[in-house]
């Protein structure tokens, strides 16, 4: 038996000072400086945020050789090629797709104050909204006049969007795993980190979707 | 041998680990960490064994030994190999080893994702030296893989050694990313009580810095490696200028990683070396708080100095300006580093263990390839020496050198918390100069032929450039037979070696006060900590009691 103490001064824990200046809801996202080891759901939101930092570097450097190419190259489209239009199905999609985002959370608050019947019925809301979404950007990959190889404007357009549109499948998949997860008795605790790391994922995509929205569509040359 | 006994029943402590479980998918951080940085080592050994064909083929002039796209193959690979599969994952192994030990956590936050991270290594790995055996061999364009180079591959061809080359970096990439979030997660959560950011051992911080470099830039090489791909097998332009495509934007949105890479590799190696420096000089680590920010605020620098890479790659004025300033200031942290490195053995009794051996030398080599490297940043003297043997000479003293030199002082300073044995000090000794004096011949020969204009990434040369080239691969040669001791030393003393007490070397931190090797939860109890983190020397916090642990 050997105990294993750590030596003792005889000043008082400190934690770190700064944390108590942060807004409270930066604090959610922050540990108390120790014993907070089994707070599973702060620890994984806290994570999640950190891998969607990650993912946001990515868009940006897809972002950034959009921006460098487009305002470097003369000939943007090729001849015969007029470009993505700001078609009324683009309209629709866009609107579909940002107001997801306030059905989610209100799915998710349900699921907070355990009305799980509510959660369900909004969540599948949101299921239906983003294959709606997919679809729509199927439909307007199909009407296109220029393909992948299309110049710059085709390699470019064809990457970000198929880059978002993957990342709303993704969306997808998991929103429909956690409605899954949601009939499956004494499952609720893990639910519920899916479903808010879920949420905080969705809002991500629809940022996202407004830069390369205005990007690729609100940007007349 | 009875009282070792005794004494392990008396501690409680498990049965030594089976090696089979090095082999299984663990979730124990301890055991991911050995499996990491065994894996890497085996990779190390392979990477030393191309560059030995390198050096081979550069005793003479004439290009004799291998053939040009072979050499080509060799010096992509190598590089790759020995940064991707060597020296950043092997920081990831040892951080994982110690960072729940030293922060007083039980395990990462994830610790399934952790599994998950090393194991998509071996893949990777393998995948990429399976190009090897294609027709038309391995990746060619050099580690960096510049289009238009990159693109020029063999026609209709969609698996070949550019593919593979990509591909695994993508899942290297995907493996450190989730990796970065475990680590920056565990950093910010998982600390026990009382264990502040600024009671954090410079270890801690140094891994902290370099993870959040691979959260923030790791994904732009992605993104870039994505795009390759996509112009290589899928016909799209964005770096073909033949398309009026840019193959200047690959360019920054590789060193925008790449250049922080160099801080993701070296940052750890300093941690090590803050680490080793008090324990041996039995000082405390000097400036602490000073050393703990400079490593953050190298971290944040390194992001803004990346064009200085691509001084010659058509870059207008204001802009080789800008970062040739910017690449200047890193100086000012990294000079607090070496100044607090300095005034911590200043004027005390050094005890000169194998740790130690290779922490000194390491920082000194620091010196040299930071100087070289300052140089370098002066878009003057840049332009001359630009692709030369010279820059090859500057970031074989950082990258062989300081990170290779130090991480073998942190395999040295933690093998008996590993193992819960010792190495053998001798063979140890013997592996540091074994080390030392032939990296040195190797690595400055390089600088003298950088200045007469050899140029990197050839096969055959002028003949007056022979002279040094023969020193240099002279130096490589015993360079590799030098890894004989060392392997001999820790495969030898792992199996055989004497049992090791708990702190063998007195040291102050988390991971000394757990038994050697540390049980599956790493503390008995989670300890609370109230104390700085090098307090060597200070009677107030002396090991005392556990003096009876050694001799
Ligand atoms: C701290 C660790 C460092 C590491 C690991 C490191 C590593 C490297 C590597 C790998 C390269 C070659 C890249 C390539 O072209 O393949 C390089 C080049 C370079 N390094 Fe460093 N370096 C370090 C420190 C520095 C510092 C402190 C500076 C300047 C303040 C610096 C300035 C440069 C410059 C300007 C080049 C480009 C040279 C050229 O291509 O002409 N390095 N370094
Ligand atoms: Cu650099």
């Amino acid at each position: 038996m050997q105990h294993r103490t750590i030596h003792l001064d005889e000043s008082p824990i400190r934690f770190d000072r700064w944390r108590r200046r942060l807004p409270n809801w930066l604090q959610r996202f922050l540990p108390s400086g120790g014993g907070s080891h089994e707070d599973h759901h702060g620890k994984g939101m806290f994570g999640f945020s950190v891998f969607l930092l990650s993912e946001s570097i990515i868009f940006l450097s897809f972002i950034f050789t959009y921006v460098a190419l487009r305002l470097n190259t003369s000939n943007w489209l090729p001849p015969g090629v007029s470009g993505p239009e700001l078609s009324k199905l683009v309209i629709i999609n866009t609107v579909v797709l940002l107001s997801s985002s306030f059905v989610i959370q209100p799915a998710e608050n349900a699921l907070k104050r355990n009305q799980l019947r509510k959660f369900r019925r909004l969540w599948l809301i949101t299921i239906a909204m983003g294959i709606y979404f997919l679809i729509g950007l199927l439909i307007e990959w199909k009407n296109l006049d220029f393909k992948l190889t299309t110049g710059l404007v085709g390699s470019t357009f064809y990457l970000l969007t198929g880059f978002h549109g993957l990342h709303v499948l993704a969306g997808v998949v998991l929103q429909i795993i956690m409605l899954i997860r949601s009939f499956i008795p004494g499952n609720y605790h893990k639910t519920h980190f899916g479903a808010s790391a879920t949420t905080l994922f969705w809002h991500f995509v629809d940022v996202v979707w407004v830069f390369l929205f205005s990007l690729l569509y609100l940007w007349r040359a | 041998m009875t009282h070792d006994l005794s004494e392990a029943i008396a501690n409680n402590r498990e049965p030594e680990n089976n090696w089979r479980e090095y082999f299984s998918f663990s979730t124990d951080h301890k055991v991911i960490g050995v499996q990491y940085m065994v894996m890497t080592f085996i990779f190390f050994l392979l990477g030393g064994l191309l560059a030995m064909i390198i050096r081979a083929e550069l005793l003479t002039p004439e290009a004799n030994l291998v053939d040009r796209p072979l050499y080509n193959g060799l010096f992509t690979m190598h590089g790759t190999i020995m940064i991707f599969l060597w020296i950043i994952p092997f920081n990831a192994g040892l951080s994982n080893y110690l960072v729940p030990l030293m922060i007083g956590a039980r395990d990462m936050a994830f610790p399934l994702l952790n599994a998950i991270s090393f194991w998509i290594l071996p893949p990777a790995g393998l995948l990429l030296l399976s190009s090897f055996l294609l027709p038309n061999g391995t990746a060619q364009a050099g580690w960096w893989s510049y289009p238009p180079v990159s693109l020029q591959v063999p026609a209709g061809q969609l698996i070949n050694g550019q593919f593979i080359w990509i591909v695994s970096l993508v899942l290297i990439g995907i493996s450190s990313i989730m990796g970065a979030v475990n680590f920056v997660t565990t950093i910010f959560w998982m600390r026990s009580p009382g264990m502040t950011f600024f009671r954090m051992p410079v270890f801690v911080w140094s891994v902290f810095s370099a993870q959040l470099l691979q959260l923030i830039n790791l994904p732009s090489l992605t993104g870039a490696l994505i795009l390759l791909l996509l112009d290589l097998s899928f016909g799209t332009q964005f770096f073909k200028p033949e398309g009026s495509g840019d193959p200047i934007i690959y360019q920054h949105l590789f060193w925008f990683y790449s250049h922080p890479a160099v801080y993701i590799m070296a940052l750890p190696a300093f941690g090590i070396i803050a680490e080793v420096l008090p324990a041996f000089a039995r000082n405390p680590l000097f400036g602490y708080r000073s050393v703990a920010i400079a490593t953050l605020g190298i971290a944040g620098i390194s992001i803004f100095v990346w064009v200085h890479h691509m001084f010659t790659s058509a870059t207008p004025g204001w802009m080789r300006m800008t970062f040739m300033a910017t690449s200047m200031l890193v100086a000012i942290p990294t000079g607090v580093k070496a100044f607090a490195w300095t005034a911590t053995i200043w004027r005390s009794k050094l005890h000169l263990e194998t740790p130690m051996l290779f922490a000194m030398g390491g920082a000194a080599m620091f010196i040299f390839g930071g100087v070289t490297g300052v140089m370098l940043a002066a878009t003057p003297f840049d332009i001359h020496v630009n692709n030369t043997y010279f820059v090859v000479g500057h970031f074989h003293y950082i990258v062989f050198n300081t990170i290779t030199m130090a991480i073998f002082a942190g395999i040295y300073f933690w093998f008996p918390k590993i193992t819960g044995r010792m190495y053998a000090e001798g063979w140890g000794k013997l592996h540091f100069w074994l080390t030392f004096i032939p990296a040195n011949i190797t690595f400055f020969s390089m600088h003298p032929l950088g200045l007469q204009g050899m140029l990197r990434r050839i096969s055959s040369y002028d003949p007056q450039y022979q002279g040094w080239n023969v020193i240099a691969s002279l130096g490589s040669f015993l360079l590799g037979a030098s890894t004989l001791p060392f392997i001999a030393n820790i495969v030898g003393s792992w199996l055989y070696g004497a049992k090791a007490v708990d702190n063998p070397w007195h040291a102050t931190g988390l991971e000394w006060t757990t038994s050697s090797p540390p049980p599956r939860d790493n503390f008995e109890e989670i300890p609370i900590v109230k104390r700085p983190p090098y307090d060597y020397g200070d009677p107030k916090y002396s090991f005392v009691e556990n003096s009876d642990d050694d001799e």
